[in-house]
């Protein structure tokens, strides 16, 4: 029976190539952009090299100032307020305090090179999970003497040095001489808090150490010994803050300035005016948004297969008159439309994965490595399978609940 | 085999009301070979339907083979017209994407226990019992009108059912078809003893049979045997 159906499955999909073109379009197609999205929302906001332990990461990157005349200073906090304050947590296993990235030229072979430097400490490196290519990553000592030494990412190995070993050489950043101690792989440029090129230490900028201020160019890194700790850094962060405001020269002035994870900050900075978490916000439009873009599709081929039901009335009533009860019609439907919708799953796979290696190729994100989440692509073809049953069985529901003379008379009543 | 006691069937819209049948008692013993004939519109398809359990009458009780098909449920009902009934339809019915041995093999898809070989093996007999063998891998649109109701009546045949149900089945035929198809209809009830019930308009294909009863507004009319014809 069952092969029967499959074989009745593969024939209509042959027969009527229109139908069978625009419900695969609609699935793969639709899981092809389900999956795309997907993966650059996790490119950004899941566990990835070398932010792999997400679930223990914090973020500080905004210090927000509001004056009492009602006007808001914002950027990232200085370098002097993460040392003094951020750096002397007691809950957080480890804090980095790290430099955003600075564009700079570099010249190979009379080549202009545009280099990202990021200046950090040891403890950035023993924070995050760097895949180390060649040697090591620069240590305490290192970073106490302000040694002259660098991590750079493979991209900026294969510009200077070719395929050759770079450990030991020496590149010229920004008319600086570094001496290359270790090489990393690339580090997506969406990895804010730990992209570059080119990593040095921060002491190479002290003479940022001393700027009071509470708005510098710097980031901290926190990790928890474990994510159950994460409430209670953060509730060690807002004393802090309190505190730092309460002994703030300027009476009146608020200031905001959170640990978060990358969602919760980049929910809290475009949503929630930089003070308010709006993470759940940001989860609800995105489900309303992923929704309404499956609707579409879904609704077109519930529209098609409904059609196509009625148009197969009469095979309906035939296969009752000669012995088929109401369950085995739907039952035939049901497996048309699994196996309608597995292909369509299919090709949105490799469509997916056409797309998404077309999109590291292009350069448009600098050190791009989207893959195919199998999990969201299993999630996504459960969906497809939903609607394409809903789509599919429920006419077929209904017509096997006609009497078979209904039926065969085109399902008329 | 086929009893009918007191059918009637109303259709029924929200603003007319349609009696097809009214007041319909009617026997046809095991073997027996029985044209309707009737203007259209009378009832005789409608009478066809309800015996083949393929629509409900609203008053009244019918009996197959001794069994009242009273409140029976749909995988019963499945279950009676795929082991004793076998239908040929005036527009043949034909599934179009399946090739004309898997159309008539479809009646044994929905009983148990019977192989893929076996099911191909039977109807290849089935089609060489109306001459089509060598039209196995063809579809329905590359058949001619003929050919296709041969088609239907080898799925009807094939479960060797004891009743068949043939509504207009020589209809969409011309003259020459029509008497080859009515020629194998009634070599299935005198071979093979199954019951037929045809409905038709050709008085001539009637005069085959050995009785026929006419209709006229839904009610039955006329119940004549094959020696008493010319007085009906």
């Amino acid at each position: 029976m069952l092969k029967n159906y499959l074989k009745i499955a593969w024939k209509v999909l042959l027969r009527r190539r229109f139908f069978t073109f625009i419900s695969l379009f609609g699935i793969s197609f639709t899981l092809m952009v389900l999956m795309v999205v997907t993966s650059l929302f996790d490119h950004v906001f899941g566990p990835q090299m070398p932010e792999r332990e997400m679930n223990r990461l914090l973020f500080v990157n905004i210090m927000r100032k509001q004056l009492d005349n009602g006007h808001t200073q914002s950027g990232p906090p200085s370098y002097h307020f993460l040392n003094r304050h951020v750096r002397t947590l007691e809950t957080p296993e480890n804090v980095s305090v790290n430099s955003v990235f600075v564009t700079v030229n570099s010249y190979v072979n009379n080549r202009k090179l545009a280099l990202d430097l990021k200046f950090t400490d040891q403890a950035f490196w023993e924070i995050l999970d760097f895949n180390f290519l060649e040697g090591r990553a620069f240590g305490q000592q290192e970073t106490d003497n302000a040694s002259r030494v660098a991590v750079i990412n493979q991209s900026t190995r294969d510009k200077y040095f070719g395929s050759g070993e770079a450990v030991g050489q020496t590149i010229e950043v920004d008319q600086v001489k570094y001496r290359v101690i270790g090489v990393v792989e690339d580090v997506p440029v969406l990895r804010l808090h730990s992209y570059a090129d080119v990593w040095v230490p921060v002491t190479l900028r002290s003479k940022d150490f001393n700027k009071a201020d509470l708005n510098g160019e710097y980031f901290a890194t926190i990790k928890a010994r474990q994510s159950a700790d994460i409430p209670k850094i953060k509730e060690e962060y807002a004393q802090m803050m309190h505190q730092v405001e309460l002994s703030h020269p300027e009476k009146g002035i608020k200031l905001y300035s959170f640990p978060d994870s990358v969602l919760e900050s980049f929910a809290r900075n475009f949503l929630g005016n930089g003070r308010e978490n709006k993470t759940a916000f940001l989860y609800g439009i995105l489900a309303l948004v992923a929704f309404l873009f499956m609707l579409l599709p879904a609704i077109n081929l519930v529209n098609i297969n409904i059609s196509r039901i009625l148009e197969r009335s009469s095979e309906i009533g035939v296969r009752k008159a000669f012995g088929a009860s109401s369950a085995t019609i739907i039952g035939q439907f049901l497996i048309e439309n699994i196996f309608l919708t597995l292909l369509g799953g299919l090709l949105g796979f490799v469509l997916s994965a056409l797309v998404l290696e077309l999109i590291n190729d292009s350069g448009l994100i600098t050190y791009a490595d989207l893959s195919l989440n199998l999990r969201v692509f299993g999630w996504g073809l459960l969906l497809c399978l939903v609607f394409g049953l809903l789509s599919g069985v429920y006419p077929a529901f209904k017509m096997s609940r006609l009497q078979p003379v209904e039926a065969l008379k085109g399902g008329t009543k | 085999m086929i009893k009918l006691s007191d059918i009637e069937k109303v259709y029924q819209t929200k603003s007319i009301e349609t009696v097809a049948l009214q007041h319909v008692n009617l026997e046809v013993p095991k073997g027996e070979f029985l044209s309707i004939m009737g203007p259209s519109g009378c009832g005789k398809s409608t009478l066809l339907n309800i015996m083949g359990l393929l629509d409900v009458p609203s008053k009244g009780v019918v009996e197959i083979d001794g069994q009242t098909i009273l409140s029976y449920k749909d995988k019963e009902l499945a279950h009676i017209r795929n082991q004793k009934i076998g239908f040929v339809f005036q527009s043949y019915h034909l599934v179009q994407d399946l090739s004309v041995l898997d159309n008539v093999e479809l009646p044994l898809l929905y009983r148990s226990g019977i192989s893929g070989s076996e099911r191909s093996k039977r109807a290849k007999i089935a089609l060489e019992k109306v001459g089509l063998s060598a039209r196995t891998r063809h579809y329905p649109s590359q058949l001619s009108g003929g050919q296709r109701q041969r088609v239907a009546i080898a799925r009807a045949l094939i479960g060797q059912p004891e009743i068949i149900l043939a509504d207009e089945p020589t209809g969409n035929l011309d003259s020459v078809m029509g008497e080859e198809i009515m020629n194998i209809l009634l070599d299935l009830n005198r071979e093979d003893g199954t019951t037929i019930v045809m409905v038709t308009h050709d008085e001539n294909m009637a005069l085959k049979t050995e009785r026929l009863i006419r209709f006229f507004d839904g009610q039955q009319v006329s119940d004549a045997r094959m020696y008493d014809f010319q007085k009906v």
